[in-house]
């Protein structure tokens, strides 16, 4: 098929495209060997160390501080308590105007007065070594005074129960309402009214780099440089400067090597901004590095829901759901992008891979004294489809209908778009019914079904469970910006051929492992026209990257992909109008292929970029009067038709429960997604089965537990138990292409659809297996001890 | 406070002779003191394998080892181990399965990866996955590990026959 003037080719079908194609990941190699830039390998001159005391209590007024044994201790630099700090670092408050009604308290780098969680930081000390410090924190002498914690978020708004911030009135954070056509009506009218309460542990992002900043001021210029593990240098830097009183243009923050994320390092953390604050008091470089004892009560934590939930279905269609969402969210909403969003996201998400019309949604965000809550991997999803799929999977079973048949029953129909939910959110097209076909086929359904009834008479317990999603990726400016938080919805990316006929890449998205820099250049190479070895990418610095929102919310390939995919078609058409006045031709009739300048028609070879860029940059004088070469090109991206581009997908559990143990055992695992456009093909596959398993360590294991004192008990790797390679199953991947209209790449994003989907596959698959033996379970993490409470076999646990 | 120690050592084949804090942990020792930062600290607390190392041929963890134990040791660490190329099989494996993303495991897991090749030339994938259950991974899954260290496997057996 060759491209005639009417039709141009598509970015697929150029003669040397890498959209499409598994390219591995140039950036891995050094990795390998061990010689990645993490922010700990970094050494800069006159490095102190800052170590924290942290409350060792959920509620506490601080009497008084004595720090005069730790001033004195071995390498002591200086003590810092909260009163001083505040000088240097004004408090935060983390609220966005859309969230209406949403309030928090300041909250400070260091506890002013009173604290209020197990782990917020208190007293900040400085040495010339991590050791040094940690022997000097242990020193320092607070008067606690206890005060009644509030840890359990259904009592929380009780009249007899504290109010963490007096000045709010009441520990209620947020509240949100929706109503849709008439509930009352469809549950009145209903067949079959199915209703259950689930509950979701807290859990959190265990990133295996703990979180770490290293903060470096310089007095002579007055300005700041600090190197994080961090996924949005920009906010962060205007962060920085909007507290700690510096000109936002004298920071500039540096995100190299980053050892995983998921949502966890896009927060404002109070030790980060001390260990910042304390680089500007003490005119020196300052590291801070979480110690995992240290994370396990300081990263934010995940979840904590309790949904009420019923489903009503008439002539075996879905007509009604109505949900009632309670999640309690430590005693700030985080900043900047608050702890609203969450709850906000399950009232917007739930029920929306369906065909219905009836929604009542209700939530609640409560403040409680337990470590604070916010944005983690799939935000909101994993609550909203865990609670949708287990009330799909007991109305099909009330109704003795196969799950997978009254899914395709219900699931939106293909050509139903453009749609707009119950709940409001617009889809501009997805792939549900195609989804769930093309699962079906891959898992052998029908058979697997037939292996399930015969294992069950030799007392076999297996189940499958499956799950319907859709995931929000290439967010708009209606996330948060809209709000009034400095987040950037757009991206963008300069690109630039240098006299080697090479191409640099600078994007503001960033790489923490999934490959942002290898579909930069892939899409780079492909739109100018170069070999992928030609291409380098720059990103995570703030002074050499475009100003962009960084890598969350599943938005580098689509938005930056798109930018990225812009601005190589202008150089790209840069080049050739300098060729084409070189070269004596007209720029139309000249393409760029493996890079050299070619006739488009023929093929033939007129010139290499190498020699263009030769000529550009050292023989100008060989360049015709008039033209005025710019071998570089930048553009922006942010999506604008529809607030975010919806992916959608299935995921299936196959697996044995041991009914005398409660042991969960996963066999086989499988995906489909539709996240349009896919550029990498493998590292889309990685991004799902990564995510995939972060969700089922949501499913079985991953539990922040916390005492009836507001304590976390296992807050130590040994305690929280993570997935494992033992424990996990193969996962088999499928996709269905339905590239968003919206942009010219039409990719959408893949980062966290599997973490929002397998905690509802695995728990429809252990109530499958258990099911016929009339027991539920209907709490994650499904541990052993809960499923043996399921099955009647003890009585305690929860 | 104890006074430092000072220890010898081998270190990558070179001869290191350095006074040491006694209670400095050996992954430390050589991060902060040798600048052989490919060795990573996850927990401190001997659970993640982040910090695995090898010292007289054996496997250990480089954040519950004392630096003072390695006098007299032969340690190799991920920059030593990549340079010799002995593991360069199974670091292209890696790379084609995208078996790494953020990269902080990597190093320790293409060290317990080796060590199993090393015991066992052709494991079943069950026997890879239990072996590597002592390095976490909070980025791949597991699966594209698995399947790299397979195909090392297979590579390696492949030019040996």
């Amino acid at each position: 098929m060759s491209g005639t003037k009417e039709m141009p080719l598509s970015i697929q079908d150029l003669p040397n495209s890498y959209i499409g194609r598994s390219v591995p990941r140039p950036n891995a190699r050094r990795l390998m060997e061990g010689r990645g830039t993490y922010v700990d390998d970094i050494q800069l001159p006159r490095l102190v160390h800052v170590a924290f005391l942290r409350s060792p209590y959920a509620h506490a007024a601080i009497e008084s501080i004595d720090v005069s044994a730790a001033q004195r201790s071995p390498g002591v630099v200086r003590v810092v308590t909260g009163t001083e700090m505040a000088k240097h670092c004004t408090p935060w408050v983390g609220v966005l105007t859309h969230l209406k009604g949403l309030k928090s308290a300041p909250q400070y780098a260091l506890a002013v007065d009173r604290a209020r969680w197990q782990g917020e930081p208190v007293v900040a000390v400085v040495a010339q070594t991590r050791a040094q410090a940690e022997d000097a924190v242990a020193l320092v002498t607070v008067e606690f005074k206890e005060l009644a914690p509030v840890v359990n978020m259904e009592t929380a708004l009780d009249p007899a129960t504290p109010v963490i911030h007096p000045k709010l009135g009441d520990n209620l954070a947020f509240e949100r309402r929706v109503e849709a056509g008439d509930v009352d009506a469809a549950f009145a009218t209903a067949d079959v009214v199915v209703e259950e309460t689930f509950h979701f542990g807290r859990h959190t992002g265990v990133t295996l780099e703990p979180r770490i900043t290293l903060a470096d001021y310089n007095a002579g210029d007055g300005k700041l440089t600090v190197y994080m593990s961090s996924q949005a240098p920009h906010m962060t830097k205007h962060i920085l400067a909007e507290h700690l009183g510096l000109d936002e243009d004298d920071v500039r923050v540096v995100c190299n090597d980053v050892g995983g994320s998921f949502g966890i390092k896009i927060h404002t953390y109070p030790d980060e901004m001390s260990a910042a604050a304390l680089s500007i008091m003490l005119k020196r470089p300052v590291k801070f590095l979480a110690d995992r004892l240290e994370s396990f009560v300081s990263d934010i934590h995940a979840r904590d829901h309790r949904v009420r939930a019923r489903l009503a279905v008439k002539r075996n269609r879905i007509t009604a759901i109505e949900i009632d969402d309670l999640t309690g969210i430590g005693p700030y909403s985080v900043y900047p992008r608050t702890s609203g969003v969450e709850a906000n996201q399950v009232v917007n998400l739930t029920g929306a891979a369906y065909d219905f019309a009836n929604y009542r949604a209700h939530c609640r965000v409560v403040f409680q004294n337990k470590n604070v809550m916010c944005q983690y991997r799939a935000v909101g999803h994993p609550i909203a489809f865990s609670v949708t799929e287990g009330l799909v999977d007991a109305a099909a079973a009330k109704l003795g209908m196969d799950p997978a048949e009254f899914r395709r029953l219900n699931l939106i129909a293909d050509d139903a778009y453009p749609y707009t939910a119950a709940s409001g959110l617009r889809f501009e097209k997805l792939s549900h019914q195609k989804s769930l076909a093309k699962i079906l086929a891959m898992m052998n359904y029908d058979a697997l079904r037939r292996e399930q009834a015969a294992l069950r008479n030799n007392g076999v317990y297996r189940g499958i469970g499956l799950a319907a999603m859709i995931e929000v990726t290439n967010p708009s400016a209606a996330f948060y910006g809209v709000g009034g938080a400095h987040i950037a919805a757009q991206d963008g990316c300069t690109i630039r051929m240098d006299p080697t006929g090479g191409i640099t890449c600078a994007t503001g998205v960033t790489e923490q492992g999934q490959g942002t820099e290898t579909m930069v250049a892939q899409i780079a190479a492909s739109a100018v026209g170069v070999p992928i070895e030609k291409v380098r990418v720059v990103t995570g610095d703030t002074d050499t990257t475009p100003y962009g929102g960084g890598t969350w919310a599943s938005r580098g390939t689509g938005i930056a992909g798109e930018a990225t995919l812009q601005a190589g078609r202008a150089l790209r058409a840069n080049i050739l109008e300098v060729a084409g006045a070189l070269l004596q031709s007209a720029p139309t009739g000249l393409d760029i292929r493996n890079s050299v300048v070619v006739d488009a028609g023929t093929g033939t070879e007129r010139m290499t970029l190498s020699d263009l860029g030769k000529t550009v940059y050292f023989r100008g004088n060989e360049l015709p009067d008039g033209v005025r070469p710019e071998l570089v090109a930048t553009r922006h991206y942010a999506p604008r038709a529809y607030p975010f581009a919806f992916t959608n997908g299935l995921q299936a559990c196959w697996l044995e429960v041991d009914v005398e143990t409660g042991f969960v055992k996963l066999l086989k695992y499988w995906v489909v997604e539709d996240c349009g456009t896919i550029v990498n093909p493998r590292l889309v596959d990685e991004q799902i089965r990564g995510g995939v398993v972060q969700g089922i360590g949501a499913a079985l294991f991953e539990h922040c537990i916390y005492d009836d004192q507001g304590q976390m008990l296992n807050a130590s790797m040994a305690d929280y138990l993570v997935p494992m390679a033992a424990e996990m199953p193969d996962i088999e991947i499928g996709h269905v292409e339905t590239p968003t209209a919206e942009s010219v790449l039409g990719a959408k994003g893949a980062g966290e659809a599997g973490t929002a989907g397998a905690p509802a596959a695995v728990a429809n698959a252990i109530n499958d297996a258990i099911g016929v033996l009339g027991a539920k379970v209907t709490a994650i993490p499904a541990t052993p001890q809960r499923i043996l409470k399921g099955l009647g076999k003890i009585d305690k646990g929860q | 406070m104890i006074a430092d120690r000072e220890i010898t050592f081998t270190v990558n084949g070179e001869r290191v002779t350095q006074p040491v804090e006694p209670r400095q942990n050996l992954v430390d020792f050589l991060r902060e003191k040798l600048g052989l930062t490919g060795s990573h600290v996850g927990c401190e607390h001997g659970v993640c394998g982040a910090c695995t190392i090898r010292v007289n041929g054996l496997l250990v963890r480089g954040c519950l080892t004392l630096a003072v134990q390695a006098d007299g040791a032969e340690v190799q660490t991920i920059e030593g181990i990549s340079d010799s190329g002995e593991i360069a099989v199974l670091q292209a494996a890696f790379l084609e399965r995208n078996a790494s993303q953020c990269g902080f495991c990597t190093p320790a897991m293409l060290l317990t990866a080796a060590e199993l090749l090393k015991e066992n030339p052709s494991p079943s994938r069950e026997e890879i996955r239990q072996y590597l259950s002592g390095n976490y991974c909070r980025c791949t899954g597991y699966q594209s590990i698995v399947d790299a260290v397979e195909d090392a496997a297979c590579s390696v057996a492949g030019g040996t026959s």
